[in-house]
């Protein structure tokens, strides 16, 4: 069935301030939009539940990438195209800029935002798994203030994340530190432009005279929601890449992912392909040795 | 449950137009339905076509993900602002010359992306016409003859720049 354009109410308060004072004066009953790549999806085709929507798009004080010397701040209204813009983004965050150019085509990415991206928490979500390999922080706001947590700790389940109702996605702070880390992401899907993925996986690191110093890894439609791997992790950190190590390495993240079989692949061939994902990140560290 | 209509101005191919619509009113439909421009076509309705592609504020858009309350006070251009006092754009007198059109459907949303790729980048490679255009898909051509119309309209304008 479609969808009715009378059936839903769209204001756009055009500040922060006020939709959050919106947000505030009644919790849960306003669903924010922002370039609308995802909820005008649901609008067409009548499986829209939100009846009361609230504007984001042209906030000014929700899009925009600030550099400071730690960090990179980029507010939640940022696009992707403004993100594969951004020279600092280009040279420090080179996964975020290149997942950037996988969120559909063109005309999305004029239109997809950051915050959306993470706030709709599809499993196999584009940005998520750069972010989590660089220790991205997330930052929320209310009219009762703001608060920080680490995006690895967003994700709450299938499409559930730590938003109380009054709360907006404000901004999202990247670490500079990891431009001097070894880095690796890959997403395999049907196609290479406008499929979602099937898989993807994301890697920082850090390996002194071939032992591994420190290890992120992440992925996508591995789980009910992107997530570090973290027992993975654990069976290379500290140590030498040898084989046997690469071996164990790859059964960890078998032994923790829990992928489904869904539209777009199975779950025997997702768990197949993250360890091969894997496997080929560490022999990139592995055969290239000590980097920067 | 119905709600409030809006009033919405915006500049449509350099006109001034106002529409009464649902805040929530597909911009495709508002053109389509309540302004008869019918250029932009709905493919799929999700954003994976292009088919609807126009420009909003100089940005190559999915008309069909933009509801029409987002649009206010943009400056709008559809296909039918390119041919300009009955004179075909040069991306238009490509996809002719080349064979670039066949079933029409997707040659309105392939003429606004060419549009913005060119209008950003006057002389792109084949490899940044591809993706310029990887969002707008075609049944017939087979996309070559697509390209091909791009690059020879690429390669004009640097003769005789359209004034626009």
């Amino acid at each position: 069935m479609r969808g009715r354009a009378e059936a839903h109410e769209l204001i756009a308060p055009g500040s922060l301030s006020a939709v959050l004072e919106l947000l505030a004066g009644a919790p849960g009953e306003w669903t924010p939009i922002a370039g609308g790549t995802e909820l005008m999806v649901a609008h067409a085709a009548g499986r829209l539940a939100a009846t009361k929507l609230v504007s984001l798009w042209g906030i000014p004080d929700l899009r925009f990438i600030e550099s400071k010397p730690e960090s990179i701040i980029i507010g939640a209204g940022t696009t992707f195209r403004d993100l594969r813009m951004d020279r600092n983004i280009a040279t420090e965050l080179p996964m975020l800029a290149r997942a950037s150019t996988w969120i559909g085509a063109i005309a999305n990415q004029n239109r997809a935002t950051l915050g959306g991206n993470l706030v709709n928490g599809s499993p196999a979500a584009d940005s998520s798994p750069a972010l989590l390999v660089y220790d991205a922080e997330v930052e929320m706001i209310s009219l009762r203030g703001k608060r920080r947590i680490p995006y690895a700790e967003f994700h709450t389940g299938y499409k559930r994340n730590l938003m109380a109702p009054d709360e907006l996605l404000l901004a999202v702070h990247v670490p500079r530190r990891f431009a001097h880390h070894r880095q690796y992401l890959r997403k395999v899907g049907t196609r290479r432009a406008m499929a979602i993925s099937k898989v993807a996986l994301a890697g920082t690191a850090k390996v002194e005279d071939g032992v591994v110093r420190e290890i992120r890894l992440a992925a996508a439609s591995l789980a009910a929601f992107p997530a570090r791997l973290y027992r993975s992790e654990d069976a290379v950190c500290g140590r030498n890449l040898t084989p046997d190590i690469v071996k164990a390495a790859r059964n960890a993240l078998l032994a923790e992912v829990v992928p489904i079989d869904d539209i777009r692949s199975t779950a025997e061939y997702r768990r197949c392909v993250g360890a091969n994902l894997l496997e080929e990140f560490l022999n990139e560290l592995r055969i290239q040795g000590p980097a920067q | 449950m119905s709600t409030e209509f809006s009033s919405i101005d915006f500049l449509i191919n350099g006109e001034k137009r106002s529409v009464r619509v649902p805040p929530m009113k597909r911009l495709l439909d508002v053109l389509r339905e309540d302004l008869h421009l019918t250029g932009a076509k709905e493919g799929c309705g999700e954003g994976e076509c292009g088919s609807c592609s126009v420009r909003l504020n100089g940005e190559l858009v999915n008309s069909c993900l933009v509801p029409a309350l987002q649009a206010q006070g943009a400056r709008i251009q559809t296909v039918e602002g390119l041919a300009l006092d009955g004179e075909l754009h040069p991306l238009q007198q490509a996809f002719l010359h080349c064979g670039g059109a066949q079933c029409g459907i997707c040659t309105p949303g392939m003429l606004m992306a060419a549009t913005h790729l060119l209008a950003n980048n006057p002389h792109p490679s084949m490899a940044e016409i591809r993706e310029g255009l990887a969002g707008n898909l075609c049944r017939c051509t087979g996309f070559t003859r697509i390209f091909e119309s791009v690059i020879s309209a690429a390669a004009q304008s640097g003769e005789e720049r359209h004034a626009r």
